[in-house]
């Protein structure tokens, strides 16, 4: 599975000229913590229906980076983030931007699965509820149906929707949470160590769902393991101290990188 | 010996043996040239300790059985012949208690010799005028047979005390003695010595347990009596409560229980959304500088006592529902008023509510909020939808708790609330709960053998099930929601 | 959205819109945020609206209960009433009862009158020294009985003026009110003006509000809370040497000690419901057990104080537990491993490690204690006390009130008077509360350790 992988991800598909696109660019972001520095000069242009891997050792600043796309690090009092980060070219930092809003196109998946306490149905209802998007209940039978399908869960839970989420199994409740997040139809999802709290049967079931979905979502993945990200990326970047040091085709990455950190990482000499 | 004396006397034998057997085990132990087995210190720890430790507790003990003894024998000598008609042999017994002590005060008062009372050379005709003039008021004469009662008992409570005296100090030099005579270098007196302590310290965690046997004993025991001379049935279904002073009196305890839970509802009723929606600001809004200001402000609500919410239900609120809402609305005119307490009682619990949601508000854990935003959710919608429903069994127990509070609350409705038994439904009406019952059921002059005060103990235990329930139903959904999380 | 059974239409329907331009849906859904947050901003402020209400109503009502008015008279001790036969012996002083001394002051009080011109109309002698205290004539007969040397001296008292005018002073009474009261009268007032004016009649700080005992429920201006706070000391007195030390090894064995099993399970259900028992059913435990069983005397600080015990110990012991549980491990594995027994790690390690928040627990429970009223109604001590207990141990067998009940004691007095000393006796029992707080307070922070 691991090459098949690698190898649809070079194949040319019909829907090339959107995986050049781009979907989401930064410009010199910074990110503080209180005095901190977080984050510095990140400049980064993220390709619309591509799998984007952010690989760096633990304290890089790559989940912080990813947390600042769907501006989830709004939460955190003390955490600034400056400079630009637009999709489709409008600025997600500009004050006239609702971070609801934005939200509702840029999902988010969290290292731990983090289901709601409610019935598996609720769990994936609940976004296409508050962001208004079925009229009727059978529409939203229909996202919810939809949503888990293509979250590859429908199969094992379509008889038992009512039974809570918190119920399933470690894999199956962060499928349930990506299927969560697919229900809202977002463009973005935003995936920090999906599988790092995973078995690898589990873990294989998500990286392959991940590369389904890659399909109709431009997909950005944190992870700690480089062999995930060889699986399921096309582009891979890599952090280091807080700073971007290089990005590139997944395959020139792990291949030929050009920085020599980046070499070093990949060899396992840090991290 | 008073007491506080022999408590003293006692004191100062057991440091008296500290010295002596500490004394005792250094110079035995230069006599034979053998090391000791514990620090000398520990020797005179455990003499002292058998001279203090048996003492009082024989004192305490003996504290409690005098009485029983007394009184069991002085009732032997109160013939049913002088027991008034329709009158209790309890009062009789207390006139004698109130006689005996009367009497010291006559004869220290007037400078009577002790033996007077004794040779007959007092007039006996004249004591009840004496003890009025210490205070005694006696209804009607004294009986011969009861001032002869009166004077037994005041030689029962007199040799009672002085063998209690005897006894007491005895205890403590016998086992300080023995003790004292056990030491020898080896003895291991750290071992003996903490053993000792441990035990100490077992009794000590008992008193929860007799505490509450306590409680438990005397509802039930006077509540039995109550119903020997009440029927239960009319007790807990007769809707109305009517005590009379000649009997026939009628103690339902339904009007009284619709009082408390009334005032109860409408204290939730405040305090329930007041306090959550605290607890949800200051725990997801507030700024560090209004949490750091409101918090401790709202906490203050809770150290303030029960009396000053009273007076405050009294001299401000009550009026000010009468004026304001309930004369120009033409209900009532009572400034005492079922909303009254309730007002007030729901700002007394407010901070109940909000520091216990708040713990359960904070126990939820940060994910579930990061999976809500991270869908999009507002910060409102993420608290209603999410953190809510997570923390529900949480916040039902912190309200089951806060119930069990409102309904055992006694100043508030004592001041607040009226004391008109009745079943009403308008909220500026007078009421009564079942804890203002139990107040004035049992101040004043109690007369322990009538269903009139007996009922206190009915309505105390009805009470204390009920709060008792509500607590440990609460406490285990709390208990159970916080497994949930760890 | 019409047709949306197909799910992709909706996801190209949201993809559509610009983040920049907020639609209808989300505005509403701020709006509702918004709402929402309003909500409970309101609720924070009713609750420190409800504190401050409630503080200003009784500071209000009662700071002028601190300030008390008097007439300062120059009063003849006539021996010729006093002490008819001049022996100055005090028993035969000690005849003369109240009576006696009320012309005395009627005659000093006309005297004083006429010497500053002083005269309304409508008052005769007798009707304008109606504006002293009926308190007056026993305080002078006490001062007389102890000081008999004074017979036939000329000595200036300060004599306490009567509940209606201390009240015209601070804003109860009025010359409208006044023509209304049986108790007094717009001449009175007026009368009072004059004197103020004269610098006879002074309102000064009520030092005897502290000191005085009760006082009967047609001498407000006489009450005072010296017995209620001595009665109150003597309480927590007994509470602090009880439930410190029986609190203390009680945690101590059930944290350092006791095994799992159904005894202990026992305990700690037991010490959580207590915590949770109503305070009216300790009152209910104290007459029972204390005063019916055990045959200790009502209206007395002791049973008040092993009530008080009884109820403060959960407190305790849940604060000694926390404190004990807060010191680590390895402060005990230390003290093991250089042969310490576990007693002797415990108590000359653990525990003083542990007694500021012991200390911290003790205080706040005494607190509580204080505050505490309703079980102290049922074990009598809300009967009428005017003499002071004698000394410890002694005294706490005496009858005492405590402050929180004589608040209740005096809101059941129908003389609006008694207002005003009820909430002043609040205050009072506030700045003990927040005092005992305080010093909580500066010992946690003081001593407050992060391991």
């Amino acid at each position: 599975m691991n090459m098949s992988g690698m190898t649809t991800a070079i194949t040319p598909t019909p829907k090339v000229a959107a995986m050049n696109e781009t979907k989401v660019s930064a410009r010199d972001v910074q990110v503080y913590y209180g005095d901190k520095h977080a984050i510095r000069d990140v400049n980064i242009e993220i390709r619309s229906r591509t799998v984007t891997a952010f690989i760096g050792p633990s304290g890089c600043g790559k989940s912080t980076f990813l947390r600042c796309i769907n501006r989830m690090n709004d939460t955190i009092a003390s955490c600034r983030v400056e400079g630009n980060i637009s999709i489709d070219s409008e600025n997600i930092y500009d004050p006239k931007v609702d971070p609801v809003q934005l939200r509702a196109k840029v999902g988010m998946v969290f290292q731990k699965p983090n289901p709601f306490p409610k019935s598996i149905f609720e769990n994936v209802a609940y976004g296409p509820r508050i962001h208004g998007l079925a009229a009727k209940k059978s529409d939203l039978d229909d996202i919810v149906a939809s949503a888990l399908q293509k979250a590859g869960l429908w199969n094992e839970v379509k008889d038992r929707l009512d039974s809570p989420g918190t119920g399933l199994s470690g894999g199956q409740q962060q499928r349930l949470c990506i299927a969560r997040a697919v229900a809202v139809s977002p463009e973005v999802i935003l995936m920090d160590e999906p599988c790092s709290a995973l078995d690898p049967i589990a873990t294989a079931k998500v990286e392959e769902l991940i590369h389904e979905l890659r399909e109709n979502f431009t997909i950005v993945i944190v992870t700690h393991s480089m062999q995930q990200a060889a699986r399921v990326s096309q582009r891979t970047a890599m952090f280091h101290l807080g700073n971007l040091v290089e990005e590139n085709d997944t395959d020139k990455m792990f291949t030929n990188p050009d920085d020599q950190r980046t070499q070093d990482y990949i060899m396992g000499r840090f991290g | 010996m008073s007491v506080g004396l022999i408590f003293l006397v006692v004191l100062v034998l057991a440091a008296a043996g500290y010295f002596v057997g500490r004394a005792r085990a250094l110079s035995l132990s230069a006599q034979s040239g053998r090391k000791l087995h514990s620090l000398p210190s520990y020797y005179g720890q455990t003499v002292a300790l058998f001279i203090a430790v048996p003492a009082f507790f024989v004192l305490i003990a003996w504290l409690f059985i005098q009485p029983i003894v007394i009184d069991s024998r002085v009732n032997g000598m109160v013939p049913d012949s002088v027991i008034p008609d329709g009158g209790a042999r309890s009062l009789v017994i207390s006139d004698v208690r109130r006689i005996a002590n009367g009497l010291d005060a006559v004869l220290s008062r007037d400078a009577i010799d002790e033996s007077a009372l004794t040779d007959g050379s007092i007039d006996f005709s004249s004591i009840r005028g004496r003890l009025a003039d210490v205070g005694v008021a006696l209804v009607g004469d004294v009986p011969t047979e009861v001032f002869e009662a009166a004077k037994a008992y005041r030689q029962g409570a007199k040799f009672g005390n002085m063998m209690m005296t005897v006894a007491v100090l005895l205890v403590a030099i016998a086992f300080g003695a023995w003790s004292y005579t056990w030491i020898r270098p080896d003895m291991r007196a750290r071992n003996i010595s903490e053993t000792f302590i441990k035990a100490l310290l077992i009794a000590s965690s008992t008193v929860a347990i007799l505490t509450t046997a306590g409680i438990v004993g005397s509802l039930v025991f006077e509540t039995i009596n109550f119903f020997k001379m009440y029927p239960a049935s009319d007790f807990f279904f007769s809707t109305v409560w009517n005590p009379q002073f000649r009997g026939g009196s009628d103690l339902g305890i339904w009007p009284l229980l619709w009082g408390t839970l009334y005032i109860s509802l409408i204290a939730l009723l405040v305090a329930v959304p007041i306090g959550l929606m605290i607890a949800i600001y200051l725990a997801e809004y507030a700024s560090k500088a209004v949490r750091s200001v409101a918090k401790p402000m709202i906490e203050v609500l809770a150290g303030i006592p029960t009396i000053v919410y009273g007076l405050f239900a009294l001299i401000t609120v009550g009026p000010f529902l009468r004026d304001y809402f309930a004369q120009p609305m033409g209900l009532g005119s009572s400034s005492s008023s079922v909303l009254t307490a309730g007002l007030v009682m729901g700002i007394m619990i407010i901070p109940f509510v909000s520091s216990l949601s708040d713990d359960i508000i904070n126990a939820v854990p940060q994910s579930l909020r990061d999976g809500s935003y991270g869908l999009g959710a507002t910060q409102s919608e993420t608290i209603k939808k999410v953190i809510l429903p997570a923390a529900l069994p949480g916040v039902v127990g912190a309200i089951l708790l806060a119930a069990s509070r409102a309904i055992g609350e006694t100043m508030i409705v004592v001041l607040g609330a009226g004391a008109a038994a009745k079943l009403d439904l308008n909220p500026f009406e007078a009421m009564t709960t079942v804890t203002v019952k139990i107040v004035s059921q049992l101040t004043g002059d109690t007369e322990f053998a009538s269903p009139e005060t007996l009922v206190a103990f009915a309505l105390g235990l009805t009470l204390f099930v009920i709060t008792l329930g509500l607590n440990v139903v609460a406490l285990y959904i709390v208990r159970k929601y916080r497994e949930q999380y760890e | 959205m019409t047709d949306v059974s197909v799910f992709g239409n909706v996801a190209k329907d949201i993809q559509t819109k610009s983040i920049l331009e907020p639609d209808a849906r989300t505005r509403r859904r701020n709006a509702a945020e918004a709402r929402f947050r309003l909500w409970g901003a309101i609720a924070v402020a009713l609750g420190v609206l409800a504190l401050v209400g409630l503080l200003a109503s009784i500071f209000s009502n009662g700071l002028s209960s601190f300030r008390q008015t008097y007439v300062t008279l120059d009063v003849f001790l006539d021996p010729a009433k006093l002490d008819k036969d001049g022996s100055r012996d005090p028993a035969s002083i000690a005849k003369v009862s109240t009576f006696g001394y009320t012309p005395l002051i009627e005659k000093a009080l006309a005297e004083a009158m006429a010497a500053k011109g002083i005269s309304v109309d409508g008052m005769n002698a007798k009707a304008a020294s109606e504006l002293i205290s009926k308190e007056a004539p026993a305080s002078l007969r006490n001062h007389v009985i102890a000081n008999p040397s004074e017979i036939g001296e000329t000595v200036s008292f300060d004599l306490l003026a009567s509940g209606r005018i201390d009240g015209y002073y601070k804003g109860r009474v009025t010359m409208e009110s006044a023509a209304l009261d049986r108790n007094t009268s717009p001449e009175q007032l007026q009368l009072a003006e004059r004197l103020k004016e004269a610098g006879i009649l002074t309102t000064r700080f009520n030092w005897d509000f502290f000191t005085a005992p009760d006082a009967s429920d047609t001498r407000p201006e006489a009450s005072g809370l010296g017995v209620a706070i001595l009665g109150s000391a003597y309480m927590m007195l007994i509470v602090l040497v009880l439930s410190l030390p029986l609190g203390v090894a009680a945690s101590i064995y059930l944290e350092e000690f006791a095994p799992q099993n159904r005894f202990t399970d026992l305990i700690e259900v037991n010490i959580a419901n207590l915590a949770a028992v109503p305070s009216i059913v300790f009152g209910i435990l104290g007459l029972a057990v204390f005063i019916n069983f055990a045959g200790l005397p009502q209206s007395a600080p002791i049973v008040g104080g092993l009530v008080l015990t009884l109820m403060t110990l959960p407190t305790i012991i849940i604060a000694t537990r926390a404190a004990l549980k807060a010191v680590p491990p390895s402060i005990r594995d230390a003290a093991l491993g250089v042969g310490a027994s576990k007693m002797q790690s415990i108590f000359h390690h653990v525990l003083p490690l542990a007694m500021p928040g012991i200390l911290t627990g003790t205080i706040i429970g005494l607190a509580q204690a204080l505050g505490e009223t309703a079980p102290l109604l049922l074990i009598g001590m809300v009967a009428f006390v005017r003499e002071y207990p004698a000394g410890p141990p002694d005294g706490f067998f005496d009858p005492a009130s405590a402050l929180p009940v004589q608040v209740y004691n005096w809101t059941q007095r129908g003389d609006p008077a008694f207002v005003e000393r009820a909430s002043g006796a609040i205050i009072v029992l506030l700045v003990f509360l927040i005092l005992m707080n305080l010093i909580a307070i500066i010992l946690r922070r003081r001593f407050e350790r992060r391991w």
